[in-house]
């Protein structure tokens, strides 16, 4: 390769080998950045004060926050990427929504654990079908999982991302109901406290913790993405060579 | 510290699940590295990594992308 590798323009993401050698210069500082994070964000979660009321089940939430906030940040950036794949037929937003699945899953199935760890506390409860918010969560995890079923289903790589894309626009309706849904319906889940148009209503004390550790776990995401995604590109290079190999091979069998 | 057990299992699940999503997009990559090197060890290279005075393979028309 005697060509520039440097990406000069946003349109050379576009080429799979330039996409490649970024990600190998970005990852080991996204992981790095991402580590220091965790030890501030985890030194602040277990060294401030506990709630007056909830006492220190409220440091779960620095876990469950950033986790369904990562749950629901994973769905959009699959739904930007399957506009991607659907407008421009590009196959680096085919690779990302593949590769975001699975990290959007794990991420959700961890919203759901540390909720019901924190609603039996506080709640008297592990889970109740009732609430809107708890109910649309678990919609969201089915359909993450609906949606790695679907691409393992279909072995035509492009058309599984097509048949996919359609899958995650029609699902993207879920995450404004999530969103909104206590605002909506009655829930036994609380109402927003940070992200409200009125600014945040939760003391300093527990917001300081609770964004580092957001920002700690959305590099965390982009990081095991960008690797993913890279991951996913060697899978399809690798399908790539052992199809021309066999065509190869069936040539000279047949010369 | 008061309700220890459901703040350290929290704690505890976020740590497995994050270490078990490090571990398999590590492994994943790290087989995928030696599958395309056993591939290359075998002869078989990338179109775009063939020198260019060995005559490229006739095409059939069925490009492979990424």
């Amino acid at each position: 390769m005697t060509e520039s590798l440097a990406i000069t323009k946003l349109s050379d993401l576009a080429n799979p080998t330039r996409f490649m050698a970024l990600v190998g210069r970005l990852v080991p500082w996204l992981a790095a950045v991402t580590a220091l994070l965790f030890a501030i964000g985890l030194y602040l979660s277990f060294t401030t004060e506990g709630d007056y009321q909830q006492g220190d089940t409220v440091r779960i939430m620095y876990v469950h926050v950033p986790a369904a906030w990562l749950a629901m940040m994973c769905y959009t950036v699959m739904a930007l990427s399957a506009v991607g794949t659907l407008v421009w037929r590009h196959p680096l937003a085919d690779v990302s929504h593949k590769a975001a699945a699975p990290l959007g899953a794990a991420f959700t199935l961890l919203a759901l654990i540390t909720g019901s760890l924190w609603g039996k506390p506080m709640w008297g409860t592990w889970w109740t079908w009732g609430d809107a918010r708890l109910t649309s969560v678990f919609v969201l995890f089915l359909m993450y999982l609906g949606l790695i079923a679907l691409n393992r289903a279909i072995d035509d790589p492009s058309r599984a991302a097509r048949v996919s894309a359609v899958l995650i626009l029609v699902g993207f309706v879920n995450i404004p109901i999530i969103k909104f849904s206590v605002e909506w319906w009655n829930t036994l889940h609380q109402k927003s406290s940070v992200l409200r148009l009125d600014g945040p209503t939760i003391d300093p004390e527990f917001l300081r913790p609770l964004l580092v550790m957001a920002l700690a776990f959305t590099l965390l995401f982009f990081t095991l993405h960008l690797a993913a995604m890279r991951n996913e590109i060697l899978r399809r290079r690798v399908a790539a060579q052992r199809r021309m190999a066999a065509r190869m091979a069936s040539r000279q069998d047949a010369a | 510290m008061n309700y220890a057990f459901y703040v350290l299992t929290s704690y505890g699940v976020a740590a497995a699940m994050t270490l078990c999503l490090i571990a398999w997009v590590w492994l994943d990559g790290r087989a995928r590295r030696r599958e395309l090197a056993e591939l290359e060890a075998s002869g078989i290279r990338r179109r775009s990594f063939q020198p260019k005075t060995e005559p490229a393979p006739p095409s059939n028309g069925r490009e492979t992308k990424a």
